[in-house]
């Protein structure tokens, strides 16, 4: 074995993501071409993307994808679906074979309706979302060796170990059509490279890639925790898919307030701010939501049924590359990853330590 | 002068493809270059590229002599503890340009992103220089230590900085020249403004100015050396009482 300062690995994990602001849909060849030109980011322990529109004949039903250890897991989550759920259609995820990708885990997929009644006391209301999503955290926490991966609605994730473009043709996603994805290639440096704990991480519609480390991960987690979530997946990144769902979804911050609190302004560019009201609410989200400021190096891209975000850390510590063609906007770890899939594009910009690229869909 | 066409082309096979071109052909073109990392490593004085593309991170790393055009933007740690040579990029370059850059010169038509000339340092006669056409990003001269960064301002947009913020933050060494005076705020507190400028700063200045609108085939009228400030360290050993007992 060759030893430390003998190999070179040139690595730091890889993001990439697209949307047609129009809605206009494509199929995952150029996610995956963008996410492999990237592929020494990534060291074959981690890849995964997320396609949003891509089932439309279900756009109402909530569809988990879930990895199973074994078939009796499989079995015992099925009976805890099947009494919260209405269950439209169930299958095994399509995939076809590709030599590096082994030791694969059941895969299987849902389409699924709450049956919001059977857990509804007066007490205790809650939406169907909620209720959603109070079902795939049960599932994560209390059924071991099952793991939901993917709940959202007209959205999915695919994920795995080995490296992204390898996993996207495993999940055979030049066959899905979707008007945004998202990539990431992994390269595990504190947690293990396992397929659940590969990106992108979900909750609902939302979705989260990630290149870097948040050190802030256990403010982050016990705040989120408070709210019923419950981190089980062995990383740090999953935090940051709770916490855009309990802002935006629970407590209704519009989305830009929502990016002020995880990559709040500095103190000293609060007091420097001229406006009263913007400097007296900057000052009361970070004192409300002081833990759930995202601290450490990151670049994320959230996608959600919205559209797509793009963000750094506030000192950007990790690289991030915006580009726009026609109805298109383009974020990646490097501009090669766009240049690779769009030519000429109109605007190539680096986004500033925490200020967000935000790509919504007409009318949003 | 040779062609490659690097489409495709793994970064180790590229490298490999400079290094045995350049026993025989120095004056190398590259096309289609789509991030391939390190190209340019090491590169002796013998060799000279020309990129058309985008070439990937760590460009001209240990880079020894060569010259490097790029016709296009460059991404991150361009001249990456590069030895001398020269570089000028048509385009915008990313972030941590001339990270320790030990001599040489680097020209960049446009933008570059943050920490630009991180921890650059001079020795004896070795003296590196970056000249930024537009504006940087934050931490510009991060824990620099040696050498020069002149910043243009060129062409900027009433909204935008011809720098962010956290500039010259642990500065030890070297010389920052902007082309105006930015609040101070955006200063680091290792840092100050010099009312001290010579007339070799205005030499210097001028001399690589003058380079600059050579390469990049612009007048700049209109730019004029009086305007430019100038930044130093404030003690050239801030930290020397953090780790030693005097």
């Amino acid at each position: 074995m060759l030893k430390e300062g003998e190999l070179k690995i040139p690595s730091g994990c890889a993001i990439s993501g697209i949307i047609d602001k129009k809605g206009n849909k494509f199929n995952g060849e150029e996610i995956i071409k963008s996410i492999a030109l990237m592929h020494d980011r990534s060291n074959g322990l981690g890849g995964g993307f997320a396609a949003y529109g891509i089932y439309p004949d279900y756009k109402d039903f909530y569809v988990f994808h879930i990895f199973y250890e074994n078939s009796s897991i499989k079995t015992q989550t099925e009976d805890f679906i099947k009494k919260h759920f209405d269950v439209e259609k169930a299958e095994y995820i399509p995939t076809r074979p590709v030599p590096n990708i082994v030791n694969i885990p059941l895969m299987w997929r849902y389409f699924v309706r709450p049956r919001v009644q059977t857990c509804v006391s007066e007490k205790d209301f809650m939406d169907e979302s909620e209720f959603t999503s109070r079902c795939v955290i049960k599932i994560n926490t209390d059924y071991k060796g099952a793991y939901v991966f993917s709940s959202g609605k007209n959205m999915g994730t695919f994920k795995g170990v080995g490296y992204p473009e390898d996993i996207g043709e495993f999940f055979m996603l030049d066959t899905y059509e979707a008007h945004m994805w998202t990539a990431h290639g992994r390269f595990p440096t504190n947690t293990p490279g396992w397929w659940g704990g590969a990106h992108p991480f979900t909750i609902l519609n939302w979705s989260v890639v990630h290149n870097g480390e948040i050190s802030s991960y256990d403010a982050n987690k016990r705040f989120v925790e408070m709210y019923g979530y419950k981190c089980t997946l062995k990383t740090d990144t999953e935090v940051i898919a709770y916490l855009f769902d309990m802002l935006v979804r629970k407590h209704n911050l519009p989305i830009k307030k929502a990016i002020n609190v995880v990559s709040a302004p500095f103190w000293d560019d609060i007091e420097r701010e001229k406006s009263e009201e913007i400097k007296n609410e900057l000052r009361s989200i970070r004192a409300v939501y002081a833990s759930a400021l995202v601290n450490g190096p990151f670049s994320i891209i959230l996608g959600y049924e919205k559209g797509m975000i793009a963000l750094n850390d506030r000192i950007k510590l990790r690289s991030l590359v915006a580009a726009e063609k026609s109805t298109r906007t383009y974020v990646a770890s490097e501009e090669s990853a766009i240049r690779i899939i769009c030519d000429n594009p109109e605007k190539v910009w680096s986004p500033r330590g925490g200020e967000p690229v935000i790509a919504l869909l007409e009318g949003e | 002068m040779k062609t490659i066409d690097a489409l495709g082309v793994y970064y180790r096979d590229l490298n490999s493809l400079i290094d045995n071109s350049i026993k025989t052909e120095g004056d190398i073109t590259l096309k289609n270059v789509f991030g391939q990392r390190y190209i340019g490593r090491g590169l002796p004085k013998e060799a000279s590229l020309k990129i058309y593309g985008t070439p990937g991170n760590d460009m001209a790393v240990y880079m020894d002599g060569a010259e490097i055009e790029v016709f296009g933007n460059s991404q991150d740690a361009v001249g990456n503890t590069m030895n001398c040579g020269k570089i000028v990029i048509h385009g915008n370059c990313g972030d941590t340009l001339g990270y320790a850059m030990r001599g040489g010169e680097i020209y960049i038509e446009g933008n570059v992103g943050y920490r630009a000339g991180i921890h650059m340092k001079k020795y004896k006669e070795m003296n590196p220089v970056i000249v930024i056409g537009g504006k940087a990003g934050d931490f510009l001269g991060e824990y620099m230590a040696g050498g020069a960064v002149i910043l243009l301002g060129l062409n900027l947009a009433k909204d935008e900085d011809i720098i962010g913020r956290f500039c010259g933050t642990g500065m030890h060494g070297g010389v920052i020249y902007l082309n105006g005076t930015p609040d101070k705020y955006r200063f680091g507190r290792e840092t100050a403004k010099s009312v001290n400028i010579t007339t070799e700063d205005v030499l210097f200045l001028r001399k690589h100015i003058d380079f600059y609108k050579k390469s990049f085939n612009k007048r700049l009228n209109n730019l004029k050396v009086e305007s430019f400030s100038k930044y130093v360290a404030i003690n050239k050993n801030p930290y020397s009482s953090m780790y030693c007992i005097h």
